[in-house]
C-alpha cells in the first residue's frame, strides 16, 4: 500500500507572543516546529505501514528550511520525502495550499497508486481545518475526519473503519480507500526514533519539487490562488473578571454577601430553581 | 544498521563542534550527540568569543557569516558599592582597526548552530534531541563507544572525546571526573534585556556594530565571591551576576533576587531603562581553576573544554579554551588514528599540547586566585564600602578642609580594615594572579 503524510512547519504557538500594538504574531526567536497534530497523523500512517506494510511517503509545502520536519518523519520510518518549496507557493490559504498538495499527490500517484493520505486536524498556527478536507474533495477521495482511532483497516475489499469525533459524541464509519483521514491528537503517541534511523534521516535526499514540477496552474497557487484575504487581527479583550469577596478576614460576612450577589441576578436564580426542580 | 566511527564527540558546544571540524576536515569520520533539540539550544554564555582561538578552527569566520552581534571595543571595570562606585575603561581604534574581532559577543543559540553548521558541511554528524547516558567499555575497561537514550542507541567508536560541558550527569556516571565541590562552582544568572540598537549605541557611546564590556564586582554579590557582567548586543544586553556556589549555600542568597537588585544599581539602572526582559538562563560556570581539571585523557576517550574545567575565572576566558582544547583533542587524535593506537599513551600528546599553550599556563598562572578570592570576601564587603565612602568624602563640598576629610577616611579604614591586613590582601592577591 502506498501511504501518504502532509506535514507542515509551523512556528511553536505555545511560545509565540502577540505584539499587543500592531496585533500581529511575534515570531522573531520563536522555534519551528512540526505542527503536533499532523506527527500524530505521522504515526498513524507508519502504524498502518507496519500493519499492512508498503511506502509511506512525507510531503510538505513551505520554505527551504521546512525539510528539517521531513528529516523528523524519515527518522521516525517514513520512506520517502518531497517538499513543495517555490516563491510561487508563497502567501497561500488553505484553497491554494490544498491544491498545491493535491497536486503533488496526484504526481506521486502516477508512479505508484496512493491508498490513503494521512492528515493532522489543523495546524496550530491557522486552527482552519480546511486542508485535509480540500485534498480530499480535490481528489474524490473518501473523507474521514477527526479521527480518534483506526478501527480496521480491510486491504482485501480496500475499506477502512473509523472512529470520529462528531459534536457531542463519537461515531464509527467504514467507507472506500482511496481516502483521506485527519487525526486528532489522541489518535497516537509519536514515535521517538531510533538512533539508526536518525542518523539516516540526515543523510537523506529530500525531494524538492517548484510550481512547475507539479505542472501547477498559477492562478491557482500561492498568493494568486488565495481569495482569503486577512482584513484585520486582534487580540480578543482579555475578560474582566466578576465581583471579588475577601473572606481572609469576615468568611462568613464574604460567603453572604456572594450570596446575595448570585441571588440578585435572576437569570442565576432562575437556574438554580430548575436544577433543584430536577 | 549499526555504522561504527572514528569519533564520537560527546556535546555540541564550542568544544565539542570545534573538534569536530577539525576531525571532520581531516576526513576522519565523526558524529556529535546533543541532548538539546539544535546546537546552542541548552547554551548560555555571557557571550564573549574570542577571534584568535576561532580562526584557528574557521578561518574565514567572517565571510562565513559568522552571527557576530558586536565587535568589542571598550572593556570597562566597575567597582561597585551599594549606592555608587568606581568605573575604570580601556578604549582603543586598533580594537576595530588592525585587530577587529579580537573579542566580540555572540547570541550561544546562534553562534552555536552556525558552527555546528560549519562542522555539517566539512562531514561531520551533528545528531540532535540525543542524550549520551553512558560509555561503552570493552572487557579491558577501554572506552569504545557512547550509549544514548534512542532506542537501538548505541553508537561504536575508537575515540570518545567527551565534551559535555560542566554540568552533566554522564560525568557522575564515568567517574572520570570527580563531581565537582561546590567551591569549583559559580551558579550565574542572566537576562537578556532587548533595546533598540540606536539607544544602545548612545548609552555605550558606541557605533553600529561596535560593543562594549563591562565587568563588575563588589557589594553587587551580597557579600558572596562573585562577579557581574553588562555585553553589548546587537539589540540588546546580556546582564548577568553570579557567585560561588559555596557561598550561595552559606548565605542563602536567592540568585534571582541578586539580579533583580543588581538591576536597579544606579549604574546599571540607567543602561537597561525602558529594556524589555527577553530571555532568562542560569548556568554554572567551572571556577575551580587548575587544581580541579581532572585527568584529561584514558584508553579511548579524551575530555575538553569546560567539561576538563578549562576555565579561567579571572578573564572570563572559557569558550576560547574550549575551542583549542577541541581542535588539540582532535589533533591528537589524528595522530592516534594514523598509529592505530588509541591507548592513553598516545592520547597523552593531548595534554602535552594544553601544556604548551596558553590554557594550562594561564590556568597554572592563577591557579590560586580561586582559593584567594574565597579567602578574601572583603574584596566583596568592606573594600568597595570603604572605597566608595573615601570617594564620596573626598568629593561632597561642604566646607571642610580636606585634611580633615582624609583623617576621618584614614581613622574609618584603621577601624574597619587594619593596614596590616589590607597589605597582606594586596600581597597574596599578587601572589595569586602573578
Ligand atoms: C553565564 C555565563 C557567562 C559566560 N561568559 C563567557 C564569556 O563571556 N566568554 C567566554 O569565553 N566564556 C564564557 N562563559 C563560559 C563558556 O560558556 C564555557 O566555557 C563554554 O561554553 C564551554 O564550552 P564547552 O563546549 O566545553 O561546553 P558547553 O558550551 O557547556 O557545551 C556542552 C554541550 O554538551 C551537551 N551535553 C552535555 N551533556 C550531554 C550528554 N550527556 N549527552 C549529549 N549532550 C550533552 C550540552 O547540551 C551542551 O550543548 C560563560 C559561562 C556562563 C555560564
Amino acid at each position: 500500500m502506498h501511504f501518504i503524510c502532509c506535514i507542515k512547519q509551523v512556528p511553536d504557538t505555545s511560545k509565540v507572543k502577540i505584539d499587543p500594538e500592531t496585533n500581529t504574531l511575534i515570531r522573531s526567536g520563536v522555534e519551528s516546529i512540526a505542527n503536533p497534530y499532523d506527527m500524530v497523523a505521522l504515526e498513524a500512517a507508519l502504524t498502518l505501514k507496519d500493519t499492512c506494510g508498503g511506502k509511506l511517503t512525507v510531503l510538505s509545502m513551505g520554505p527551504p528550511q521546512a525539510e528539517q520536519v521531513l528529516r523528523e518523519a524519515i527518522s521516525c520510518g517514513a520512506d520517502e520525502a518531497i517538499l513543495l518549496s517555490d516563491r510561487a507557493f508563497a502567501g497561500a490559504d488553505t484553497l491554494a495550499t490544498s491544491y498545491a498538495l493535491t497536486r503533488a499527490i496526484e504526481k506521486l500517484a502516477q508512479k505508484t497508486p496512493v491508498d490513503i493520505v494521512c492528515c493532522g486536524k489543523q495546524a496550530i498556527d491557522g486552527d482552519t481545518a480546511q486542508v485535509g478536507p480540500g485534498i480530499a474533495t480535490r481528489l474524490g477521495y473518501t473523507q474521514f475526519t477527526y479521527v480518534t482511532e483506526i478501527k480496521e483497516i480491510d486491504t482485501v475489499n480496500a475499506r477502512i473503519t473509523v472512529k470520529r469525533k462528531v459534536e457531542g459524541g463519537s461515531e464509527i464509519i467504514r467507507g472506500p480507500l482511496p481516502c483521506v483521514l485527519t487525526v486528532e491528537l489522541e489518535l497516537a503517541k509519536p514515535r521517538r526514533a531510533s538512533l539508526p534511523r536518525l542518523i539516516h534521516s540526515l543523510k537523506s535526499e529530500i525531494g524538492v519539487w517548484n510550481a512547475e514540477a507539479i505542472h501547477g496552474d498559477n492562478q491557482k497557487l500561492g498568493l494568486k490562488g488565495s481569495p482569503t484575504w486577512v482584513k484585520k487581527i486582534f487580540s480578543p479583550p482579555f475578560k474582566e473578571g466578576g465581583p471579588r469577596f475577601d473572606a481572609r478576614e469576615n468568611p462568613r460576612q464574604a460567603v453572604e454577601d456572594c450570596l446575595k450577589t448570585l441571588l440578585a441576578d435572576e437569570t442565576f436564580a432562575f437556574h438554580l430553581l430548575k436544577q433543584w426542580g430536577q | 544498521m549499526q555504522e561504527n566511527y572514528d569519533v564520537a564527540i560527546v556535546g555540541a558546544g564550542p568544544a565539542g563542534i570545534s573538534a569536530a571540524c577539525v576531525l571532520a576536515g581531516k576526513g576522519i569520520k565523526t558524529i556529535v550527540v546533543e541532548r538539546g533539540e539544535y546546537p546552542g539550544a541548552k547554551n548560555i554564555s555571557g557571550g564573549v568569543l574570542y577571534g584568535h582561538d576561532l580562526a584557528a578552527i574557521i578561518p574565514d569566520f567572517v565571510e562565513k557569516k559568522c552571527p557576530v552581534e558586536r565587535n568589542i571595543i571598550e572593556s570597562r571595570l566597575w567597582f561597585l558599592s551599594k549606592s555608587g562606585g568606581y568605573s575604570l575603561s580601556f578604549r582603543d581604534r586598533a580594537f576595530y582597526e588592525k585587530q577587529a574581532f579580537n573579542a566580540f559577543t555572540v547570541g550561544r543559540a546562534r553562534f552555536d548552530r552556525w558552527f555546528a553548521e560549519q562542522a555539517r558541511a566539512k562531514g561531520a554528524l551533528v545528531v540532535c534531541s540525543t542524550v549520551v547516558t553512558d560509555l561503552l567499555r570493552d572487557s579491558n575497561n577501554r572506552v569504545i563507544g557512547v550509549t544514548t537514550d534512542r532506542p537501538e542507541g548505541d553508537l561504536k567508536a575508537r575515540v570518545v572525546v567527551l565534551a559535555d560541558g560542566i554540568n552533566s550527569p554522564l560525568a557522575a556516571k564515568t567517574g572520570f571526573r570527580p563531581e565537582p565541590k561546590p567551591s569549583h562552582i559559580a551558579l550565574a544568572v542572566k537576562e537578556v534585556i532587548e533595546l533598540p540598537e540606536e539607544i544602545i549605541n548612545e548609552r555605550f557611546n558606541t557605533e553600529t556594530g561596535h560593543g562594549v564590556t563591562i565587568e563588575i564586582i563588589g557589594e553587587i554579590t551580597q557579600g558572596m565571591d562573585g562577579i557581574a557582567v553588562i555585553y553589548t548586543n546587537k539589540n540588546s544586553l546580556s546582564v548577568c551576576i553570579g557567585a560561588n556556589l559555596s557561598d550561595f549555600m552559606e548565605s542563602k542568597v536567592k540568585p534571582y533576587e541578586m539580579l533583580e537588585e543588581f538591576k536597579q544599581h544606579p549604574l546599571v539602572a540607567p543602561l537597561i531603562k525602558d529594556g524589555q526582559a527577553k530571555e532568562y538562563m542560569a548556568h554554572w560556570i567551572a571556577e575551580g581553576g587548575y587544581e580541579a581539571i581532572p585527568q584529561l585523557c584514558g584508553d579511548g576517550y579524551l575530555i575538553a573544554g569546560d567539561s576538563g574545567m578549562l576555565f579561567n575565572a579571572l578573564h572570563r576566558e572559557g569558550s576560547n579554551m574550549a575551542m583549542t582544547s577541541g581542535r588539540f583533542a582532535a589533533e591528537t587524535i589524528a595522530e592516534a588514528l594514523d598509529k592505530g593506537d588509541f591507548s592513553r599513551k598516545t592520547l597523552a600528546g593531548y595534554v602535552a599540547r594544553l601544556q604548551n599553550s596558553y590554557v594550562i599556563k594561564d590556568l597554572k598562572k592563577y591557579r590560586r586566585f580561586n582559593a584567594f578570592r574565597l579567602q578574601h570576601h572583603e574584596l566583596f564587603t568592606t573594600l568597595p564600602r570603604l572605597g566608595s565612602f573615601a570617594a564620596q568624602q573626598m568629593l561632597t563640598v561642604d566646607g571642610v578642609p580636606k585634611k580633615e576629610k582624609q583623617k576621618a577616611i584614614c581613622k574609618k579604614f584603621r577601624k574597619e580594615i587594619s593596614w596590616g591586613s589590607l597589605i597582606r590582601l594586596l600581597w597574596t592577591g599578587w601572589r595569586s594572579v602573578k
